[in-house]
């Protein structure tokens, strides 16, 4: 699978309340949730992206509350895929979870600008700046996790194999 | 070769033999908790597997305790949803109204966590039951509605850090204060994805609801679980309140630690994380002049009766500064009734406090204590990111209930000796 977008980009220790605000959890329907994505850390977020684009950024993205509402208002914001240094752990495991792609790479994290179009090969693991034509490499995903993102999150790979 | 407390516990729990860090691994969970936020979507995913009853009815625990009192209709909605799921599945550990305190105060006090458990709940705060000897992490939603279907959860098996904690506490220095004290030293990703074993005399010398709130921000330094091993006082604690065997494990003198720190508590004063992160630790006597709109006492970290006595210690005689809300909130209804009983309820209320019911509410903006755009809040709670509180643009500065209660009289960030002459 292939993800190409714009790269939206944000700094380290993105807390999962930038990405989804706590006065928005009494509901957990993506079309509302959605509508406030990163909106604690760019209020326009919610209007500028389109479906596709991806997020970069830096270390310890998701930090904080286990709220799943994080991944799903990204997920349903349009984002591809999010590239970030390093994931914190809660919301890394939501992310396979649930389905949403996540790729981590240090390199690609520091090089990549806000605007720039990225495209990233979900099986090789190979990130392209398209624009400035730079290449990386993220850290390859531990077999089981694949496993969770071609059976379509960790419900269905229960459903498929009737056991985790 | 010698195991951690952490190591010892997975292997209890899983089928795996020989395992090492980095592994994935499955477990059986003894106990999987979910609140009024994150329950919900556990529901719907445990609703689409098609199963109709829960695996283990008796190792699930729901607690409505983040909005509620319902805050709006909406939250209301959400509350009756789980609600409605509890009562047609019988689920004897379920915690609504008069019954629900914030759940990792509650679960606890009700004997619902022992040691030598492995706990998982949608809830970040999870760690919390690390100071029981337990292996506690937080888990998205979706992990829980798997160890509904199948009482079992996946693990990446976590490498352990060692942190030492020598020395004697200062006068007003708490569990909270060394907490703040060792993330403002390894930063908020500084124990990512591993496991925080915390020991020394002055772990030991601690009371247990201080180890509570230590391994209560295990997670904001990014660990997986923040492991205090089982002693004689967690037992007294543990021993009446159990209704299960349990077991309690001890690290191997040859287990294997991917580092180990000690620092030396002597010097360690009373600690405040500035905004935004709570890794923006700093002794409160270099705090500077912060005027503050609102001090909020409670949470899953500092809303245990010590802490109240803590509080009351200070604020008794005194009054909350004018022009500043001071918000208390016992952590769960006993927590309440003992505060009721030592007369702490009457030296908050004659010092001007409010007294609220146990709720999450505030610590995560919520409701109940939200503040303004340009605020400044002090509280006794975990997070102090960006709009945690309320507005985007107000802060939230973190301490113990100690430094909470001097600056709720003074109206500025205070060390209790200004205030306790």
């Amino acid at each position: 699978m292939i993800f190409k977008g714009k790269a939206y980009t944000f700094g380290s220790d993105v807390d999962t309340d930038a990405i989804i605000p706590a006065r928005y959890l009494s509901t957990s329907d993506p079309d509302v949730l959605k509508l406030h994505c990163m909106e604690d850390a760019d209020p326009e977020f919610p209007n500028k992206v389109k479906p596709g684009d991806i997020i970069v950024a830096g270390k310890n993205f998701g930090c904080g509350s286990s709220r799943e509402h994080a991944p799903i208002a990204i997920k349903a914001a349009g984002v591809g895929c999010v590239i970030a240094s390093s994931f914190a752990r809660i919301f890394f495991r939501n992310s396979f979870n649930m389905g949403l792609p996540i790729f981590e790479s240090d390199e690609a994290s520091g090089a990549i600008r806000g605007g720039d179009m990225v495209e990233v090969d979900a099986d090789s693991g190979v990130i392209r700046n398209l624009t400035t034509g730079a290449r990386f490499q993220a850290k390859p995903i531990p077999s089981f996790m694949q496993e969770l993102i071609a059976d379509g999150g960790l419900m269905e790979h229960i459903r498929k194999r009737g056991s985790i | 070769m010698g195991m951690t407390i952490a190591e010892k516990i997975l292997a209890a729990h899983t089928q795996t033999a020989g395992f090492q860090p980095g592994d994935i691994i499955k477990v059986d969970v003894d106990v999987a908790l979910a609140n009024d936020i994150t329950a919900p979507i556990a529901i719907q995913e445990f609703r689409k597997s098609g199963q109709a009853r829960i695996a283990h009815p008796d190792r699930v625990v729901f607690v409505l305790d983040h909005f509620t009192p319902t805050k709006d209709i909406a939250s209301a909605n959400q509350c009756k949803y789980v609600r409605d799921f509890a009562l047609e599945q019988e689920m004897e550990h379920f915690f609504d109204g008069g019954e629900a305190g914030v759940e990792h105060a509650l679960l606890p006090e009700k004997g619902l966590v022992l040691p030598g458990d492995l706990v998982i709940g949608a809830d970040s705060h999870t760690c919390t039951y690390g100071a029981l000897g337990a292996f506690a992490t937080g888990v998205g939603s979706t992990d829980l509605a798997a160890a509904m279907v199948t009482g079992q959860a996946w693990m990446k098996v976590p490498s352990t850090r060692k942190f030492v904690f020598k020395g004697v506490l200062g006068p007003w220095v708490g569990g909270k204060d060394l907490i703040l004290y060792l993330i403002g030293k390894i930063g908020v990703d500084g124990a990512l994805y591993r496991v925080m074993e915390m020991e020394g005399p002055a772990i030991s010398a601690l009371p247990l609801s201080d180890r509570l709130s230590m391994s209560n921000m295990a997670i904001e330094a990014g660990g997986k679980a923040g492991i205090i091993a089982a002693d004689a006082k967690t037992l007294d604690y543990v021993k009446p309140r159990a209704t299960r065997p349990y077991t309690v494990y001890q690290s191997d003198p040859d287990a294997v630690y991917e580092s180990v720190t000690t620092f030396d508590c002597t010097d360690i004063e009373p600690q405040v994380a500035f905004p935004h992160l709570p890794e923006n630790a700093r002794p409160v006597s270099q705090a500077g002049d912060v005027r503050l709109d609102q001090v909020v006492i409670g949470s899953c970290t500092n809303g245990r009766i010590e802490d109240l006595q803590v509080a009351a210690r200070i604020i008794r005689g005194q009054k909350v500064a004018k022009g500043l809300r001071c918000l208390i909130l016992p952590a769960t209804p006993s927590v309440f009734r003992q505060a009721s009983r030592e007369g702490l309820i009457d030296i908050f209320l004659d010092a001007g406090a409010i007294v609220g019911p146990p709720t999450c509410g505030p610590c995560l903006g919520g409701h109940m204590g939200i503040l303004a755009k340009g605020e400044k809040g002090l509280a006794t709670t975990n997070r102090n990111f960006v709009g945690r509180m309320g507005d985007p643009a107000s802060e939230v500065y973190l301490c113990g209930p100690a430094v909470a209660a001097a600056s709720a009289v003074t109206g500025r960030i205070s060390a209790p000796q200004e205030v306790v002459k």
